[in-house]
């Protein structure tokens, strides 16, 4: 047991402060271990989101000593003790009270997407995949929706007018696992090029830095899907070819 | 309720706005340095063509392949009418957008502190959306691998005393190999190989790309160690190989006029 | 009292699991107008925690599997204790709703030739889990969440449902209020079905999150449903002891079902020396046999560390209190030696992930230390086994918070496939009775004023209780006195407690307004909390035998007799819980075969 200090945002949108709380912390203790106890004993108002406090359900993301973090998986040794530590809510998302912020727009987000399409089964009814076909979707479904990288990706962080016109690392995850899946049939390319604003992304991997899954979210969804729209809107042989034929490939009402 | 704000305080928006305490700046600093000393070495070097960059069987990768002799008569370096193609490749390289993304244009600087451009577009407008060709410079990055390989072991075959070794022709092999690396573990070649397909399984030739895709994919993992190496390496070759031809060091080798 | 918005739906589900996903999405695709209310955002519902697999008999690993070898597991490992018909349902439909999850998207583990792999359980004969590694319930939440929203459900997040209303008997809506702002709201339905999982939060050592309180069970309790086989309460055998502050998070059967084995701090595999007379004939007799068993099944007979998890979390238990536990207070678990390290990785990467960096230990390197962790109720809403009905009109209920299906203990496994067989007829019978309704029941203001009145008590009630110590007396109660191992006595003393604990909670009081104010929110689930609670503890006392997950000290044998009967709790016209024996029904003649079936 060590006497600590943990300093935590309360506010609302109408603006608030760093508030300094003093907590026993026991060995092995976790951020969200300091909060909750704070919460129970000195502070019963203090907002904060949280579920299964294991790291698999994506709820208590915060930004700790201005690194964004899931406050479960975050343990009080890593921080010096004799400093205080330092909880905010996630910069991207506005704030409803203390560390709770309104993640509504990725729901919205989520219904825009083309469901999944698959194929008709074999014909005993049954689908059959291997494994290696299905390695790259699971890395992807691995995904808890902790929305960090949504919150850490600069081009909505640090530009909220982007919101309407990109969709953010979640969303490309998500359009990477049905693009990729070999059961599904739908294409959603143009979707990707010019409603998700996949062209915003400049590949600074920071949303491949904060991600507690360790999905490889740039490497392994967000480049292989702005290939796949190289694929189409970039190949100058295949636009060669559609403009002998008289059409204008991808052509979809120009963005913006 | 009242009218939310964009960014939820204690946060705000403007350029290098964190609640980050550690020192974050020391990485886009150190990457920023490193890239201005090694392009910049790159570039002036191939200006350098007073300057001798070959000896025996050692030519500067930098020169390679050798036009020099063919084009003499231009006033500027011939090594510009090949070197676009590398530059161009690790230009638009997916693991060089994140370094001088991050550490040239600041957008951002690092992870959760706040970006320079006060409006973004990314890759959507010019100049950016230039990015997207990134594969085109990867088939020529490719032509020059069987090149630079050729280099590497012309490196062991001076032209007056036939075969040998000497330091310089490891430095031609090694170089000859990270670049190797570097290209064959580029992002667009992943795609392209195997990355676009949907199921791997499906029949023997999906099979195959599949294999091919998850070597590349092993080699991917390693793109920005790649990326570093094989630019620190050129450099180095190019410099040795310049000092052994203006005689200020010398070269262990089993040839026996220089 | 405030104003309250009101919004008018055929079908409303409670509760946004497996189960209520489920059941909506049934609800929706028979035209159904349906929302779902929960309790967090979407997706972050209790199932993202199941890790093992989907029981599902699709005989894809061992082709010898049917639904009549689950039916039998299932029921043995319930202590046939089970709604015999419901379990039926349950071991026939289960493929069926598997692979109809992959059609919508899920991706499971894959066998050699393309199928879906599955992976040996507890108490279940054959390898039967279909699995993606140790995150199969985030799988089956993600993929019932997106066929949900590409429905087009309403879903009411961060909501929380106080009271069912009713009307002349008849389920006529529910009374909810927004966490985020504290605003009341009023759903109109024709038809509610629960599906809020269970009440591990009256327990002080728990894999269960925050939002277990009981809350379904509770809900249908107050419009006058029976609660049915409350004293059944699973303790999971392996959860995390050390550091203290993860103390109960769950480590996956998965370990064991990969090859994992139970050690105690002698070094010895313990669980052979703890078999029962009932598992004897099935289970392995020597080290040799048990790890030839993972290669060779026809041959060799299951390892002993894959008995039903009430046999292990007791066998556990009792090594701990012979002194030959762990340092921290429990057994040792270990995969290292028996898997190398890539496996590890890819079959338990979240059992890897959660050890290393909350416990500073590398499972591919040393073993865990795990202990027993209050981490289900078989018990719950008495249902009907055909249309997940329960006694009242138009109130269903599927999952967790529903009884039957697993009697006196429940399989690892039989879970999720549960909330996907009983959480679509839910919902589909749940849709067909609100297209029944001739009239839309109604609902009555002055009852709407009260509750209200009620739920925010708390603001107004200056300097009282601070509903956390409520909270963590009452955990402390059922942790001590109403844990694996019971006793008469100190389940009269936890009674005693409760009432306490009931009354002062009467006087609790919450600073700050009603945004977003996690103080206000316990105090609303402490209600619910107490009256599980109570009706864990009345039955536990009144079952006076020891079967599947229930056991007392003072009586430690089985008691046919007791058998004979299911012990229901439902409130009296006073607002008091009392206690029913209800007879249990004889088994049919050809379901008694199948029992019988080697």
């Amino acid at each position: 047991m060590a006497l600590r200090t943990i300093s935590i945002y309360r506010g609302d949108s109408g603006g608030g402060r760093f508030v300094d709380f003093q907590v026993d912390v026991e060995e092995g203790n976790v951020v969200l271990d300091v909060v909750l106890k704070v919460q129970a004993e000195q502070a019963p108002d203090l907002a904060v989101r949280w579920n299964c406090k294991a790291g698999r359900c994506g709820s208590c993301s915060a930004e700790i000593n201005g690194h964004p973090r899931l406050m479960c998986m975050t343990r009080m040794s890593m921080f010096p003790a004799d400093r205080p530590v330092y909880v905010a809510p996630l910069k991207t998302f506005p704030l409803v009270k203390d560390l709770v912020t309104d993640v509504s727009l990725n729901y919205q987000i989520a219904k825009t997407i083309p469901p999944f399409q698959p194929r008709p089964p074999d014909p005993d009814g049954l689908y059959r995949m291997s494994q290696e076909d299905v390695d790259r979707v699971q890395e992807f479904r691995r995904c808890i929706e902790c929305f960090l990288c949504q919150n850490v990706c600069h081009v909505i962080r640090d530009h909220p007018e982007n919101k309407a016109r990109f969709y953010g690392p979640r969303w490309f995850v998500r359009l990477a696992e049905l693009e990729m899946h070999p059961l599904d049939t739908a294409d959603r390319r143009q979707l990707i090029r010019e409603m998700a604003g996949v062209g915003f992304c400049n590949v600074t991997k920071c949303c491949t830095e904060v991600c507690p899954e360790h999905i490889k979210i740039t490497d392994n969804a967000i480049i292989p899907l702005k290939e796949r729209v190289v694929d189409l809107y970039f190949d100058p042989l295949r636009w060669l070819a559609d403009r002998l034929k008289g059409k204008r490939p991808g052509a979809v009402g120009a963005q913006q | 309720m009242a009218q939310r704000q964009a960014v939820a305080p204690p946060h705000r928006l403007g350029f290098a706005a964190t609640l980050r305490r550690d020192t974050w700046w020391v990485e886009p600093a150190l990457v920023l340095a490193a890239l201005t000393v090694f392009f910049g070495y790159l570039t002036v070097s191939a200006f350098l063509d007073n300057w001798a960059f070959e000896i025996g069987p050692y030519l500067s990768p930098v020169f390679e392949p050798k036009l020099h002799g063919v084009y003499s008569q231009w006033w500027f370096s011939p090594a510009l009418l090949i070197l676009w193609g590398p530059a161009g490749f690790r230009l638009t390289c997916y693991y060089y957008r994140l370094a001088y993304g991050r550490s040239v244009f600041m957008s951002p600087p690092a992870c959760a502190v706040g970006d320079l451009p006060p409006r973004y577009y990314g890759e959507t407008r010019f100049p950016f959306i230039l990015q997207n060709v990134h594969r085109y410079f990867l088939y020529v990055a490719l032509v020059f691998i069987p090149l630079l390989w050729i280099g590497a072991i012309r490196g062991f075959h001076d032209p007056d005393e036939g075969w040998g070794v000497g330091l310089g022709s490891f430095m031609l092999v090694i170089n000859a190999a990270l670049l190797s690396l570097y290209t064959f573990s580029c992002h667009s070649l992943r795609h392209l190989v195997g990355g676009g397909l949907d199921c791997f399984s499906c029949s023997l030739y999906n099979r195959t790309r599949h294999r091919i895709w998850s070597w590349v994919s092993r080699l991917n993992a390693n793109h920005r160690l790649y990326a570093w190496a094989s630019l620190v390496f050129i450099v180095a070759t190019d410099v040795y190989i310049r000092l052994v031809a203006n005689g200020h060091i010398t070269d262990p080798n089993t040839w026996s006029r220089f | 009292m405030p104003g309250y918005e009101v919004h008018e739906y055929d079908v409303l589900v409670v509760g946004a699991g497996g189960a209520g996903l489920r059941a909506a999405i049934a609800a929706a695709e028979e035209g159904a107008r349906t929302a779902v209310v929960c309790k967090s955002l979407l997706g972050k519902a209790h199932t993202v925690m199941a890790e093992g697999g989907i029981a599902a008999a699709l005989g894809t690993v061992d082709p010898d599997d049917n639904w009549r070898v689950h039916f039998r597991d299932t029921m043995r490992g319930g202590k046939l204790m089970n709604d015999w018909r419901m379990a039926m349902i349950h071991a026939q439909e289960a493929p069926e709703r598997v692979l109809e999850l992959e059609r919508w998207g899920a991706v499971f583990d894959r066998t050699r030739d393309g199928r879906i792999l599955q992976r040996p359980f507890g108490g279940h004969r054959y390898s039967r889990l279909a699995h993606v590694g140790d995150r199969t319930g985030l799988e089956m939440i993600r993929t019932l969440q997106q066929k949900a929203v590409a429905l087009g459900i309403d879903v009411f997040m961060e909501t929380t449902v106080s009271r069912i209303l009713t009307d002349a008997g008849r389920v006529a809506g529910a009374v909810a209020y927004r966490r985020e702002s504290g605003e009341l709201l009023v759903f109109r339905a024709r038809a509610v079905v629960l599906a809020t999982g269970g009440v591990g939060k009256c327990y002080k050592i728990t894999s269960n999150s925050w939002e277990y309180t009981g809350d379904g069970h509770s809900l249908a309790y107050w419009a006058g449903a029976d609660l049915m086989d409350m004293e059944f309460v699973q303790f999971h055998p392996t959860g995390m002891v050390w550091p203290p502050s993860v103390r109960g998070i769950l480590v996956t059967e998965g370990v064991r079902g990969e090859g994992g084995v139970l050690l105690n701090n002698k070094g010895e595999r313990f669980m052979f020396n703890y078999i029962p007379e009932y598992y004897r004939a099935e289970t392995a007799e020597s080290v040799d046999e048990a790890d030839r068993w993972y290669t060779d099944k026809r041959n060799n007979r299951r390892p002993p560390e894959l008995l039903p998890r009430d046999v292990v979390a007791r066998a556990i238990n009792s090594e701990i209190k012979a002194g030959r536990g762990s340092p921290h207070g429990g057994v040792f678990l270990d995969i290292a030696t028996r898997m190398g390290r890539e496996q590890i990785l890819r079959k338990l990467p979240g059992m890897y992930e959660q050890f290393l960096r909350l416990a500073d230990v590398d499972i591919t390197k040393e073993p865990m230390e795990v202990g027993p962790t209050m981490h289900y109720i078989m018990g719950g809403v008495r249902v009907d086994a055909e249309t997940a009905a329960t006694t009242v009109p138009g109130l269903y209920a599927a999952g967790e918070v529903a009884a039957g299906l697993h009697g006196a203990n429940r399989l690892g496994g039989n879970s999720l496939s549960d909330l996907l067989v009983f959480g679509r007829r839910a919902g589909l019978h749940a849709a067909r009775y609100a297209a029944s309704l001739a009239q839309v029941p109604s609902i009555s203001g002055d009852e709407i004023e009260e509750i209200a009145n009620e739920m925010y008590a708390p603001f107004h009630c200056a300097d009282g209780e601070n509903p956390f110590s409520i909270q963590k007396e009452l955990q402390e109660t059922m942790q001590d006195l109403v844990g694996i191992v019971r006793t008469g006595d100190e389940l009269k003393e936890a009674l005693r407690r409760i009432q306490a604990l009931k009354e002062r909670a009467q006087r609790v009081s919450v600073p700050g307004n009603q945004q977003y104010n996690p103080g206000w929110h316990l105090a609303m689930d402490l209600r619910s909390l107490l009256t599980v609670a109570e009706g864990i503890a009345l039955s536990a006392l009144e079952r006076k035998e020891s079967r599947g997950a229930h056991t007392r000290e003072d009586y430690p044998k089985e008691d046919p007799e007791q058998a004979k009967f299911n012990l229901v709790v439902r409130r009296n016209s006073d607002g008091e819980p009392v206690l029913e024996k209800v007879p249990r029904p004889e088994l049919p003649e050809e379901v008694r075969k199948i029992l019988e079936e080697a």
